[in-house]
């Protein structure tokens, strides 16, 4: 099934998320829709779903569809199971000899339409076991609404609301890990990535997601220059900082089995990605190193779990 | 030659579903409308259907994956009651303003705050400007002949609207009555396959789905929903005169009860009108006076100019609501008769009554009490307040 | 109804029933390049056709045709610069302005 990457070639394939959308400039979110959809076989065909989000609003704003395929958005809570429903007729449907060619069933959501609210609905369709992929863009907040806080938000960081504040350190929780909930499902394949500077790994573990039978879930950390405060020009710098500081480790999960694809030569301290992010600017203000020692406990904490159920 | 059956409601309607075949079904079990996916699924077990079953962990995502699968070209329908329905409430306007021919078979239940489990309307009438057709049944044969013509309903082009075709929690939805069943193949031939011009999985054209409009497009996408209201009109009656030459059963808007020479006038919905019935027959006979009852089928679209020139006539009409919509005054169809018969310029005095909520019976003698009561008010030309209450224990 | 011929002054018999849209991508038809401050500029005689700017692009708007990459479709850039600071050759430099 997974064929070699061959960059050149796969960078040449037919565009399937057109220009036109309204993402903000320098959007990590299409970049992750962009790079999920090259994975897709050219000769299959897709139907697209989408939670409400930045991505929905901007990429099907009437009448103009930013989707060469076919796409559905229903509403905030509900990608997963809107999803089970398309994939189910396609079943049907091709048993009672209605439709003949071979379609793939991914869906996209944000961090607050996947972590949060549509978690019973994205958890159902995984238990399920329907034959999609759920792909959470995830930067961190729901950014559609204007940065407020999600359980995907890291702490300390300073949202629309869980500002820094006299007497506040941003938001206080430390996120979810929703790639392990995902894993504890049981499904054939989980992925955590973000971009690389070919995009191999993101396309391998698309690829893996859309052509594994059954359900899967891909995690992809994007981010959002308007969200976390940084220059758009960055964004790339952000991703490799997110990856060698080990805050967003790269992995999947395949028939349970947990694999790292990507270490660090050298783990970086977490300040590295934190200070060239606006959201945790009140962290290096004097008096709050302990912050970042926290940030970074936390950090090592989850990289020595992860490492140990990667062995 | 039809079938003779002894059926439940909620075994009606899951004969319907059989005999239909649609490709989808996701469903949640919820009390009184648990036992429409039990039987559908026994029937898949069975390998009697080709339905593909969804077992989705909430009411919400039943209608989410019931739009997915009627956006994607299959014949979709779901089940439930009460709470559950509340839980789709979101859902039920999309599946409207997406246009999706969905069934929903309701069985109505009191929405929950105290929890109850028998039957009142809340929970459809709380949905009636979801954009919904809403089909209401006084008994089993009522409900599995309006389940039978929903899908034609909603898959006519004209229409392209989803159907809720509702019963009386427990009442009829439990109660085992008479019924006679259509064949199978007539079945099939009424119903007929379904063809959806578009569709997400149609290799030609690909399709998209559930936009974001600005204000510039709203309006007018709420204007074109609205046409298709209009047309649901034209097309009931046609589905209902194309039934009736099936079954020789006859149905329409509403269902006029002795209102030919009529002067006291119940309007009502649902099983109750059974009750209602009994009533007019009982002081018919024994005192001659002119009772009637005019039962409404189609709730959504509301047949307004129809029922006003049903009723416009009567000294007085008592207009019995099973929900509170808490407006302080009359309840939804009390409400909507009222400005019926206002725009008709109809001289008759009307009172609302409340009755039957969270499953409160309603007996024949109630029913001549409401009788007795639109004599005075008649006489008197006074009707005290908007609304009333039958069967309501107070101080 | 194509969606070309729906605009904000389309009567509402025009509008596609359901607002749904019977075609692909026809967001090609917005302009999005009008919302640059800043322009990219493509330097070819640096560029290595390494390609590492294409996947960057969040607005698909560094064509790829058999493994080269052509001149930037500046009907949709919005000029965010990712792809700018990527090139490991200099070929691509940002400008102020449209």
């Amino acid at each position: 099934m997974e064929t070699a990457y061959q960059f050149k070639e796969v960078m040449s394939k037919p565009e399937r998320l057109a220009p036109g959308h309204r993402m903000c400039a320098g959007c990590g979110g299409t970049i992750t829709v962009r790079a999920v959809l090259r994975a897709l076989h050219e000769e299959d065909k897709a139907v697209i779903g989408n939670a409400t989000g930045c991505l929905e609003v901007s990429s099907f704003m009437y009448p103009y569809t930013a989707y060469e395929d076919s796409y559905i958005h229903n509403a905030f809570e509900n990608a997963g199971a809107t999803l089970s429903g398309v994939e189910t007729a396609y079943r049907v449907l091709k048993k009672k000899g209605k439709i003949q060619d071979t379609y793939k069933f991914i869906t996209f959501g944000g961090d607050g339409g996947t972590y949060d609210i549509g978690l019973q609905s994205l958890s159902g369709a995984m238990e399920r076991g329907h034959d999609m992929v759920y792909v959470c863009y995830d930067n961190g907040a729901y950014m559609n609404t204007g940065t407020q806080r999600s359980s995907a938000t890291p702490q300390f960081a300073d949202t629309t609301t869980t500002p820094a504040g006299k007497v506040s350190s941003g938001k206080v929780q430390v996120r979810k890990d929703l790639a392990a909930i995902m894993a504890e499902h049981h499904i054939p394949y989980v992925g955590q990535t973000t971009f690389t500077s070919n995009f191999k790994d993101i396309h391998t573990k698309a690829e893996k997601a859309i052509y594994t039978p059954g359900a899967a879930f891909l995690n992809v950390l994007s981010p959002c220059p308007r969200g976390w405060g940084y220059d758009t020009s960055e964004l790339m710098n952000i991703c490799k900082l997110a990856v060698d500081t080990c805050y967003w480790p790269m992995f999947e999960v395949v028939d349970g089995q947990w694999k790292l694809t990507y270490e660090p030569k050298k783990k970086l301290p977490i300040e590295d990605f934190l200070r060239p992010q606006k959201r945790f600017s009140h962290l290096f203000k004097a008096g709050n190193e302990d912050l970042i020692g926290q940030f970074q406990m936390e950090v090592d904490k989850r990289w020595e779990e992860l490492c140990k159920k990667c062995q | 030659m039809a079938i003779r059956e002894r059926l439940s409601g909620n075994e009606a309607v899951a004969y319907a579903i059989k005999q239909i075949n649609p490709d989808v079904m996701p469903a949640f079990p919820i009390t009184p409308s648990t036992e429409i996916p039990q039987y559908v699924a026994t029937y898949i077990a069975n390998g009697e259907i080709d339905t593909e079953f969804i077992h989705v962990e909430s009411e919400h995502s039943a209608m989410s994956a019931t739009i997915g699968a009627s956006a994607a070209g299959a014949r979709a329908l779901t089940a439930t009651s009460s709470c559950g329905m509340a839980l789709m409430w979101e859902e039920l306007y999309v599946a409207a303003s997406d246009r999706l021919p969905i069934v929903l078979a309701l069985v109505n239940r009191a929405l929950t705050g105290p929890i109850n489990i028998n039957a009142d309307h809340s929970d459809s009438m709380g949905a009636r400007d979801s954009g919904w057709i809403q089909i209401y049944a006084e008994s089993n044969q009522e409900v599995y002949d309006n389940f039978l013509q929903a899908f034609p309903i909603a898959e006519h082009p004209d229409v392209h609207l989803p159907v809720m075709i509702c019963q009386d929690g427990f009442i009829t939805s439990h109660g085992v009555e008479n019924i006679l069943l259509v064949e199978d193949e007539k079945v099939k031939e009424f119903v007929g396959e379904y063809h959806p011009e578009h569709f997400l999985l149609n290799n030609k054209e690909p399709m998209a789905v559930g936009p974001y409009a600005v204000s510039n497009y709203y309006m007018e996408t709420k204007r074109a929903q609205r046409e298709a209201m209009k047309n649901a009109k034209k097309v009931i009656l046609e589905m209902a005169d194309k039934f009736e030459k099936l079954t020789g059963r006859k149905y329409s808007f509403f269902e006029e009860y002795k209102m030919e020479d009529a002067e006291y006038a119940v309007v009502i919905i649902g099983s109750a009108a059974g009750t209602c019935k009994a009533a007019i027959d009982h002081i018919r006979e024994t005192t001659g006076k002119k009772v009637g009852l005019v039962k409404i089928r189609v709730f959504r679209p509301f047949p307004e100019e129809e029922l006003a020139e049903a009723l416009k006539d009567m000294k007085a009409i008592a207009v019995m609501d099973r929900s509170e919509m808490f407006s302080a005054t009359s309840g939804p169809l009390g409400a909507e008769v009222r400005a019926a018969l206002y725009q008709a310029k109809s001289n008759a005095e009307v009172v609302n009554y409340f009755y039957g909520l969270g499953g409160r019976d309603i007996t024949v003698e109630d029913f001549q009490q409401v009788y007795a009561n639109l004599e005075v008010m008649a006489e008197t030309h006074e009707v005290k307040g908007m609304y009333d209450y039958i069967g309501l224990r107070e101080k | 109804m194509k969606s070309i011929d729906i605009n904000e002054k389309s009567p509402w018999q025009d509008i596609t029933e359901g607002n749904k849209i019977f075609e692909s991508a026809t967001s090609r038809n917005f302009c999005t390049g009008e919302w640059r401050t800043a322009t990219p500029e493509f330097h070819i005689e640096k560029c290595k056709q390494c390609l590492l700017c294409a996947p960057v692009c969040p607005d698909s708007s560094i064509p790829v045709k058999d493994g080269k990459r052509g001149e930037f479709d500046y009907d949709h850039c919005k000029g965010c610069g990712i792809c700018a600071k990527v090139c490991p050759f200099g070929a691509i430099t940002m400008r102020e302005g449209k």
